[in-house]
């Protein structure tokens, strides 16, 4: 299969040609590429395809995957909408009651 | 990839302003750069911003700053020959006043905006819920509009000029700590790294929120501390907000991206000082009670995810640029405040300039580090 038409994540729809040309251009930390190509940041939050770009990274930069610096993923705030947050807001008296 | 030990300049921090500036350093000949970035680019306040561009300030520093900024960002990606898009998004600022002399403040704030090209203009009620339709207004007094202020992605315009600059020849280097600056005599003559030394005759500081250590490292005393600011980001939903709303008064703003999640953030003038990146649910709450007061549809919206960054302050919430007198070779460019990205990129370009021996674009010497101890702080009625 050409690199052009191997999705690594399905997430974000990011190939295997997108991942290896951004290596190319030298951005071969994992933050860097993640916020260049939003790989790793959809719903699966990298479930499936962090390993696959890990191996990339390490094979670009000629070291072990495991020297690879992984991102720290921070789990989904609950999916709270804005307007239960303002009421909730709005029941505790606003200011933290100090005013 | 070995870091050399030598270089024309070295430049600590790797946000917009380190990365812009060594770009404008190489596009001068001075390519033998290195840009040292103790974690990954735009890992500090830059990465953590919302990227608000606008001209609309008041003094005419600051709307000249902000508008070459603008003008710059406007052809980046042509400029810089970057094969992606820095996302700017020009559909304008809406900035709110509640009371009547705020009114009477922005209507010269736009007569001083108008005067040096800046096409904004004061809006009566009916005027600001034309451009946002969603906008509740019985508590408003009216209103300004910037057509040609917008927001970018801050990671897009960082990289941008760093593989600019990497392709000029400057060295990037992250995950790399500066800690120590070496002087002799009245010299910078290197930088102590936790990868090795490097000789340089010139060190530029643009380390954000760590900008007072890095300062205290040559040796130079700086009066700008870090304090933390939140910020949230909804869920993506159909696009039906095009300019970014800011009340100065409540330190709130709200924007929706191109990829259609509303960024909003609040500042809280109780926050302690000090570099903190937690987020809070009281914050949450408080955001969400201001922003659904201002934008009522946005309760329904979802929140995804909320962080925290820094402002890096100073006693007039104005930069300090420039060197210092003592002290050959040390330059800086710190203490942002709110609005270091969307002055970033002339700001570099100023700065360059002055450490190149050229003539700088505009005059940014009421800037500098002595303008506190002259108490020749600067009044900018428009910041946050
Ligand atoms: C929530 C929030 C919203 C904001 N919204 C806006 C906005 O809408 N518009 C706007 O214009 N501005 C905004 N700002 C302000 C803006 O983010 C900053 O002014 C700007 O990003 C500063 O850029 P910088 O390059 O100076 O600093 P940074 O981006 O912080 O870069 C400094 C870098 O230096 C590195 N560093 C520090 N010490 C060392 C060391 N010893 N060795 C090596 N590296 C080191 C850090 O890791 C960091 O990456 C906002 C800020 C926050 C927090």
């Amino acid at each position: 299969m050409r690199e052009e038409d191997t999705i690594i994540c399905r997430c974000e729809d990011v190939t295997l040609a997108d991942i290896r040309t951004a290596l190319d251009e030298g951005l071969t930390d994992f933050e860097e590429l993640k916020r260049m190509l939003r790989c790793t940041m959809g719903s699966c939050q990298g479930r499936t395809c962090r390993e696959l770009i890990l191996r990339e990274i390490a094979a670009a930069r000629g070291v072990a995957p495991d020297e690879v610096e992984i991102p720290v993923y921070r789990p989904p705030t609950a999916p709270v909408r804005l307007g239960e947050l303002a009421e909730a807001y709005e029941r505790r008296g606003g200011d933290d009651g100090d005013e | 990839m070995a870091m050399n030990d030598t270089a024309e300049a070295v430049i600590i921090g790797g946000g917009i302003i380190g990365c812009a500036t060594a770009f404008e350093l190489a596009e001068r000949g001075m390519k033998d750069v290195i840009v040292l970035e103790k974690d990954y680019l735009t890992a500090g306040s830059t990465g953590r911003c919302a990227a608000g561009v606008r001209q609309q300030w008041g003094l005419e520093m600051n709307i000249r700053l902000a508008r070459g900024s603008c003008k710059m960002l406007e052809r980046l990606e042509e400029e810089l020959q970057y094969p992606y898009s820095i996302e700017f998004n020009q559909s304008g600022y809406l900035v709110l006043a509640f009371s009547a002399a705020q009114m009477r403040q922005f209507e010269r704030n736009v007569r001083v905006q108008r005067s040096i090209g800046t096409p904004s203009r004061v809006v009566d009620l009916e005027e600001a819920r034309e451009v946002v339709p969603h906008l509740r207004t019985d508590e408003l007094v009216g209103a300004t509009f910037c057509p040609e202020d917008g927001h970018a992605n801050p990671f897009h315009t960082t990289m941008a000029y760093a593989q600019a600059a990497r392709r000029l020849g400057v060295q990037i280097s992250t995950r790399t700590e500066a800690t120590g600056i070496d002087t002799s005599g009245s010299r910078v003559v290197g930088v102590e790294t936790d990868r090795g030394y490097i000789s340089t005759p010139i060190v530029y500081n643009a380390a954000g929120p760590y900008s007072r250590r890095v300062a205290a490292m040559a040796g130079v005393g700086i009066p700008v501390y870090s304090e933390r600011h939140q910020i949230l980001v909804t869920e993506p939903v159909a696009p039906y907000q095009g300019p970014m709303v800011i009340s100065l008064e409540h330190g709130i703003y709200c924007q929706q991206t191109p990829h259609g999640s509303f960024i909003t953030g609040l500042g809280d003038p109780s926050e302690a000082r000090g570099i903190n990146c937690e987020a809070t649910w009281e914050f949450a709450e408080e955001l969400a009670h201001m922003v659904v007061g201002i934008l009522p549809p946005l309760a329904e919206l979802r929140v995804v995810r909320q962080w925290a960054g820094q402002y890096n302050i100073t006693p007039d919430a104005q930069p300090i640029l420039g060197g210092i007198s003592g002290l050959d070779g040390y330059h800086m460019a710190v203490g942002f405040s709110g609005h270091g990205f969307m002055v970033g990129p002339m700001t570099a370009r100023l700065m360059a300039q002055t450490i190149t021996g050229e003539k700088p674009d505009m005059d940014i010497s009421m800037l500098d580090l002595g303008r506190f101890e002259r108490e020749e702080l600067i009044h900018e009625p428009s910041v946050v």
